[in-house]
């Protein structure tokens, strides 16, 4: 059963009522095949025309959307033989960042990402997918271990933020953002990211300064939430809207600045009514990215990432 | 105005004195009443408490530089690309932040010596925008870093900022990776790379450069993070600990190698890069 965004309302409504008319078809012999068939038509009709003019702030609706598909969704339908590795052999093991190797259609890689989770104890197990510095630690750890065995990395981002805690600070959190930036950069491998959901800010850039920046078609990437913004910028709660127009949130606006570098298109009603479409496209994606950067030599590959961020926003 | 002040400017026959408002200041850290001279004086510094004041990128460079420093152009980047605007445009809190500062962005380079060790100083003034990290600071980093390289020798960068400038969005976010390529390269080169912590260093430019240095040294008391205290007493529902990421307390928890004094800071810089500075062999 899908839950619906405030938005999608008269879509619910038309949903509910094909429903109630399945029901009552079921138990007569009244044909409305018919009709059912035509309420379908309409109801994918509008599904479509609403997911082609998100505004930024229904997109963050999107992006953050319960059953969207997360980092263990894609791991079981878009990668294989997936070994997760685990913990930053310094201080603990993080299950916001989960990584690992993987078969990607054939090819060998090292998958890190982000995990939200997907009920309530799984959330907190993976401590809503805000990292502590022990997760990026992990995902350095992993990047290191790709480099020296000549796996591409493909990262996965999904984030709100990288976690604001008394002990995350103690810990270094900030270090352990800036080095893992640091290893993406310094990787001798092709690098892979996408933006799946939420792309929040330094705990995002920590595992996304790729060779090639990918993002699915409602997600969002943006330097702090809506929400901060408008609490910092407005000095008001209620401006998250605003400030998701204003900031330039979406893909389709990144690809324009060249933040990112393509878009991976998401089935329409977005990306948590069909998961297993999702994660096809996004494997087929992922793979044709890394297909291209295969023949680069480990300096040629440090070389154009760096090129790849220095350029963004000059002159 | 005061009834006093009114009756004072009714009477025309008495000279207005030029006393500046500003004259004394009430020292932020022990509340003492201190002649703004004598701060100033003490390198913004109270001689009561000790308590580290704010200063900008031309007191550092007086400070940390031996006289006959250069000031190195800022690069200029693209204005307002995402045509910000809050309650105001973004163009016009640049405007009021130029008029209110020396330099053209929050991040300004200068060239020169320290005790006679050639470095680059860079130097974040929090007065420009909170210190923010946009492309002008991105960009001003680079060129610093690759100013450093150029002449062989180290840079030293002074922090302080609330963050990203988020009124450029994503493209502040991008100046963490940009800032990372360049001490990369710095290391590549061999070169020093040191980071003088003051208050505040805060958010995105923590989370890159401000904590990539070979060496970290901290200014007394300063406020130095990734999240801000606000955001974190609201997640964690407690009181945050006493000193809570304050330099002495990130020295105590192995962020920083040492939590120096300001009047010690250019020696402490130049013994530094006495030690970690390569000597071109003739």
């Amino acid at each position: 059963m899908i839950s619906f965004l405030d938005f999608e309302k008269p879509i619910a409504e038309l949903e509910s009522r094909i429903a109630e008319l399945r029901t009552t078809a079921d138990g007569s012999d009244l044909d409305i095949g018919g009709e059912i068939g035509r309420l379908e038509k309409k109801s994918a009709q509008m599904l479509a025309a609403t997911y082609a003019k998100l505004t930024p702030w229904q997109k963050t609706q999107v992006a953050r959307h319960p059953q969207r598909p997360h980092l263990v969704d894609y791991i079981r339908l878009a990668f294989t033989d997936f070994v997760p590795l685990a913990g930053d052999r310094t201080f603990g093991e993080d299950a916001a960042i989960i990584g690992g190797l993987a078969m990607l259609d054939g090819r060998k890689v090292m998958v890190i990402g982000h995990e939200k989770g997907h009920d309530t104890p799984s959330r907190i197990k993976h401590n809503f997918g805000s990292a502590k510095p022990e997760g990026y630690r992990k995902a350095i750890r992993l990047m290191g271990m790709a480099s020296k065995f000549g796996l591409p990395v493909v990262s996965l981002v999904d984030t709100a933020g990288a976690f604001p805690g008394v002990e995350a600070e103690e810990r270094g959190q900030a270090e352990a953002i800036a080095r893992s930036t640091e290893a993406c950069l310094a990787l001798g491998v092709p690098m892979v990211a996408v933006i799946v959901g939420e792309g929040g800010s330094g705990g995002a850039i920590a595992i996304a300064a790729a060779n090639t920046v990918l993002m699915l078609e409602h997600a969002v990437y943006s330097v702090i939430s809506p929400e901060g913004a408008s609490s910092i910028l407005w000095r008001t709660a209620d401006k998250a809207a605003d400030a998701a127009t204003a900031m330039k949130v979406t893909a389709q606006d990144l690809l324009g600045l060249k933040v990112i570098d393509a878009i991976v298109p998401e089935p329409s009603g977005g990306a948590h009514r069909d998961p297993a479409a999702t994660a096809r496209t996004l494997a087929e994606a992922v793979a044709r990215e890394l297909d291209a950067l295969s023949g680069c030599s480990p300096s040629e590959l440090v070389r154009q990432r760096e090129e790849r961020f220095l350029a963004i926003g000059s002159l | 105005m005061s009834w006093l002040s009114k009756v004072r400017n009714s009477i025309s026959s008495l000279a207005k004195r030029d006393t500046p408002d500003t004259l004394w200041m009430k020292c932020p850290g022990c509340s003492e009443m201190l002649f703004v001279s004598d701060f100033e004086a003490n390198l913004s510094v109270c001689p009561n408490c000790q308590h580290h004041g704010r200063i900008g990128a031309k007191a550092r460079f007086d400070l940390l530089l031996d006289p006959g420093y250069t000031v190195l152009a800022t690069p200029k980047v693209p204005e307002n690309p995402l045509n910000f605007r809050d309650t105001k445009k973004y163009t016009d809190r640049l405007k009021a932040a130029r008029a209110a500062n020396p330099y053209p962005d929050a991040l300004t380079n200068a060239f020169g010596t320290i005790n006679s060790h050639k470095a680059v100083l860079g130097v974040q003034d929090f007065t420009f925008m909170g210190g923010s990290m946009g492309m002008a600071v991105g960009a001003a980093f680079v060129c610093g870093a690759e100013k450093a390289i150029a002449e062989n020798c180290a840079y030293v960068i002074v922090t302080a900022a609330g963050g990203a400038r988020m009124q450029e969005g994503i493209l502040s976010l991008m100046q963490m990776p940009k800032t990372t390529v360049a001490t990369r390269r710095l290391a590549a080169a061999g070169l020093p790379y040191i980071v003088v912590l003051t208050d505040p260093t805060t958010g995105g430019v923590t989370a890159s450069y401000a904590m990539l240095g070979d060496v970290q040294i901290a200014e007394p008391g300063a406020l130095i993070g990734f999240a801000g205290q606000r955001v974190i007493q609201d997640t964690i529902r407690e009181k945050l600990p006493d000193g809570f990421q304050r330099a002495e307390y990130l020295h105590a928890h192995g962020m920083v190698d040492m939590v120096v004094h300001r009047k010690d800071l250019k020696g402490t810089l130049a013994t530094l890069l006495g030690y970690l500075e390569r000597k071109e062999v003739a």
